[in-house]
């Protein structure tokens, strides 16, 4: 190196600088930490409760701490791993640089979504030392208002916090879509990475505030004893569920969506082609955003709501398939032909379209209510959404990873990690999850401490997997750290990509352009 | 701060083109948030009108047991208080310092009216003990096996005293006592007092949020921190009051009227 260059991550020393920083970039980065932080501490709680179900009856702890850990694993992973996730760390870093701007549009208001995120996993966390919290990470009413201990008060109320930094995030980055465009950055040449997020950023505005209310109510349920949830004076536990699930359904689409935006940036650019069917893919973003609204119903098919609510709920639920299939094979057609290169970020995305398409197909075995009464609540459930989110969601977010990497670092990550990474990870969900789908049909509940003796051998097998699983991200942090250390110079494209932030430096500098970018075509102008 | 551009007294951040671009920005992030605080509320809407249909003969009781009179007078006061808020924008766009002071201290004190009246209802409602869910009911088992609720007890202490005494002792009028006698005599009423209590308390909450923030923004004029070439925080504070303002307009008939 001639000369120390100028960027981003020298533009300020310290710690404080990066604790008060407004720069988007840096930002992404604290979140990158934080996060990681819980997705270590959600796997933790989810090899030891896998560790439990190695064998039927007591293998390592009472049930009592089962239920908890079951509590944390879940609450951990989709309130601070998955939903902020890939928004919060991939979409703060690229989405500005993207459009062409030089930060999102409300730095302060940023940097405040970070330490709401901080101080709701400080309380939520907290509750770890403190009374039982044994509820699930969806807190069900009666259960969690009338039954359990105090401790779910502190918890919900972390989680309450955390939806602020949500929805604030959210905010930031419609916002930013919408006044911060570089010149001929017209709303029909933006990538689709930031109309992925862009889809997302509506539902975290339009569905959290329904679960701070709901959160709220069962706040208010547990310390004045309202009784909008508690039939003995008069309330149903039941519009818990409602409320619950007109949040946390779109939510599903909060973590998911994103993860779909980071597909279609790997795809076009290891396929080396022009995307196939643009607008279809930005526009069924928009409409898996619209539809999320409207298919709460299908989680209380066997709540006792009427014949008719099922039956639409049913026909609703299947319509999501539409949307998203249109993204599946636009994503497979612009494979077609391309020179497909299978570097490691390429294979994530090949394994997010095969681990999401088995998740998708038996979303609709979960949408047919007679099917439903079948499944419901038995570990066919809990391997359908664990095919959809983290076979989905944390796919994306290992691919995004190693695809990002060099633009934020200025090092290239380890394509040998990465593979290594991808093979234990691939292997090991599937073995994992897929007997799980077995064992659902053959009706083992999900959330139990204790099953069958009949059930042993596939749940060893799934604990198995887990091992697999955990080793895979193990290397995949070993991969971050000794691209730090060791990793190669990047420069500014090592992967030929044809977005916007491909054409600045590696590590950007603190303005992202030396220059004001100015467009005049689409993103993925290939051939 | 280094992120500041100053050009000809106003600064405006480094990563928007003018200052009117970066007030399109904000002003669009204010009205984003809003969206968020009503459909916060709108939960609460939901739940209140689910009971509402399930417990009509409730929510009769119930409203009867407020004080349309003292709602009224906040619903008066809230209102004024949207007008001089507006006033107060106004006056800030316009450069009139002194007027912009006065008109902002006077929303800040009908905020305190409002908050004073609520303190008197709220108390009387624990006087009488029409208050939400399991603290409406006292330990004591009826002679039929039913929970006695606090209000069943006063009624009981009333009803053996003339109606002089029941002023004089309990601080009971005779329409009171009558739309306590008609509430007790509905099953599940303290379900509505769940929803009085949790409707009007965020709705309190966010008064004295927006309390807070328009000080915030009269200390900004007072300093001289925003005038006619900057108001942006003036407005937004004024446009979360009129959202605090217009839920209230929808609570007064929701809670007190429907009787």
């Amino acid at each position: 190196m001639a000369h120390e260059q100028h960027n981003y991550l020298n533009h300020q020393k310290g710690i404080w600088s990066w604790l008060t920083t407004l720069d988007h970039k840096r930002i992404g980065i604290m979140y990158f930490v934080a996060i990681m932080s819980f997705f270590f501490l959600g796997g933790v709680f989810a090899l030891l409760v896998r560790a439990e179900l190695f064998t039927p009856g007591k293998t390592l702890f009472s049930a009592d701490v089962y239920n908890r850990m079951m509590t944390y694993h879940g609450a951990i992973m989709v309130f601070m791993v998955i939903v902020p996730g890939i928004p919060a760390i991939f979409g703060n870093f690229v989405l500005p640089i993207m459009i062409g701007a030089k930060d999102v549009a409300f730095p302060r208001l940023n940097l405040m979504s970070w330490y709401m995120l901080m101080i709701g996993a400080a309380i939520t966390g907290s509750t770890l030392f403190l009374e039982n919290v044994d509820t699930g990470w969806t807190f069900y009413t009666p259960y969690s208002s009338i039954k359990t201990g105090l401790g779910v008060i502190p918890m919900v109320l972390g989680v309450f916090i955390i939806g602020f930094s949500s929805i604030l995030t959210g905010l930031n980055f419609i916002v930013t879509t919408h006044k911060l465009r570089a010149p001929g950055m017209t709303m029909n040449r933006i990538p689709l990475m930031v109309w992925a997020l862009y889809s997302t950023a509506i539902l975290q505005v339009l569905a959290t505030p329904v679960l701070a209310i709901t959160l709220l109510l069962l706040i208010a349920e547990k310390t004045l004893g309202v009784g909008i949830f508690d039939p003995q004076l008069g309330g149903d536990p039941v519009l818990f569920q409602h409320f619950f699930w007109f949040y946390s359904h779109p939510a599903v689409y909060i973590m998911i969506l994103p993860a779909m935006g980071v597909i279609s940036e790997l795809v076009a650019t290891y396929s080396r082609k022009v995307i196939f069917g643009y607008t279809a893919i930005a526009y069924s973003s928009l409409a898996i955003a619209g539809v999320s609204f409207l298919v709460w119903g299908h989680h209380m098919f066997v709540s006792g709501q009427s014949e008719f609510a099922g039956v639409l709920f049913s026909f609703i639920t299947m319509l999501v398939g539409v949307p998203t299939a249109i993204k599946l094979f636009n994503w497979i057609a612009t494979m077609y032909k391309g020179s497909i290169r299978l570097d490691a970020p390429m294979l994530f995305a090949i394994g997010f379209m095969f681990l999401f398409t088995i998740g998708g197909l038996t979303g609709v075995y979960l949408a047919s209510t007679g099917m439903d009464v079948h499944f419901h609540d038995t570990y066919f459930v809990v391997a359908h959404f664990h095919y959809v989110m983290v076979g989905g969601t944390l796919m994306a977010l290992m691919g995004a990873l190693i695809y990002w990497f060099p633009k934020v670092t200025g090092k290239i990550y380890s394509d040998l990690a990465g593979r290594i990474s991808w093979v234990f990870i691939f292997t090991g969900f599937n073995v994992t999850f897929f007997p799980q789908f077995i064992l659902g049909n053959m009706g083992m509940p999900r959330r139990y401490y204790d099953y069958l003796p009949t059930f042993t051998e596939l749940n060893q097998m799934s604990t198995f997997g887990s091992w697999l699983i955990g080793t895979g991200f193990l290397v995949g942090l070993y991969g971050v750290f000794y691209a730090l250390l060791k990793g190669k110079e990047a420069g500014n494209n090592p992967f030929g990509g044809k977005t916007l932030e491909w054409t600045t430096t590696s590590p950007p500098p603190h303005e992202n352009f030396e220059k004001t970018p100015v467009l005049t075509g689409g993103p993925y102008e290939y051939r | 701060m280094s992120t500041a551009n100053h050009t000809g007294g106003f600064h405006h951040a480094h990563h928007f083109d003018s200052a009117e671009h970066q007030y399109e920005s904000s002003k669009q992030g204010i009205w984003l948030f809003l969206v968020t605080e009503i459909l916060m509320f709108g939960g609460l809407f939901v739940g209140y009108s689910i009971y509402h249909s399930l417990y009509p003969q409730v929510f009769h009781a119930g409203s009867k047991q407020l004080s349309v009179v003292l709602g009224a007078l906040n619903t008066v006061v809230l209102l004024f208080s949207s007008f001089t808020m507006a006033l107060g924008i106004n006056y800030v766009q316009r450069g009139l310092k002194n007027k912009a002071i006065i008109a902002l201290a006077v929303t800040i004190a009908c905020a305190a009216i409002f908050m004073v009246v609520k303190f008197f209802e709220y108390t009387h409602k624990f006087h009488v003990g029409t208050v939400p869910g399991k603290y409406a009911y006292t330990e004591e088992l009826s002679a039929s096996g039913e929970k006695v609720t606090k209000v069943g007890a006063l009624l009981a202490e009333a009803s053996k005293l003339s109606v002089a005494e029941r002023e004089h002792k309990l601080h009971l009028d005779e329409t009171e006592y009558e739309h306590l006698t008609l509430l007790e005599k509905t099953k599940n009423w303290p379900l509505f007092f769940g929803f009085y209590f949790v409707m009007s308390g965020i709705h309190g909450l966010h008064v004295l949020a927006g309390a807070f923030l328009i000080f915030w923004v009269l200390l900004k004029v007072i300093k001289n921190q925003v005038g006619p070439e900057y108001y942006t925080p003036v407005e937004g504070v004024g446009l979360f009051w009129h959202v605090v303002d217009l839920i209230w307009i929808y609570l007064f008939p929701l809670l007190y009227l429907v009787g």
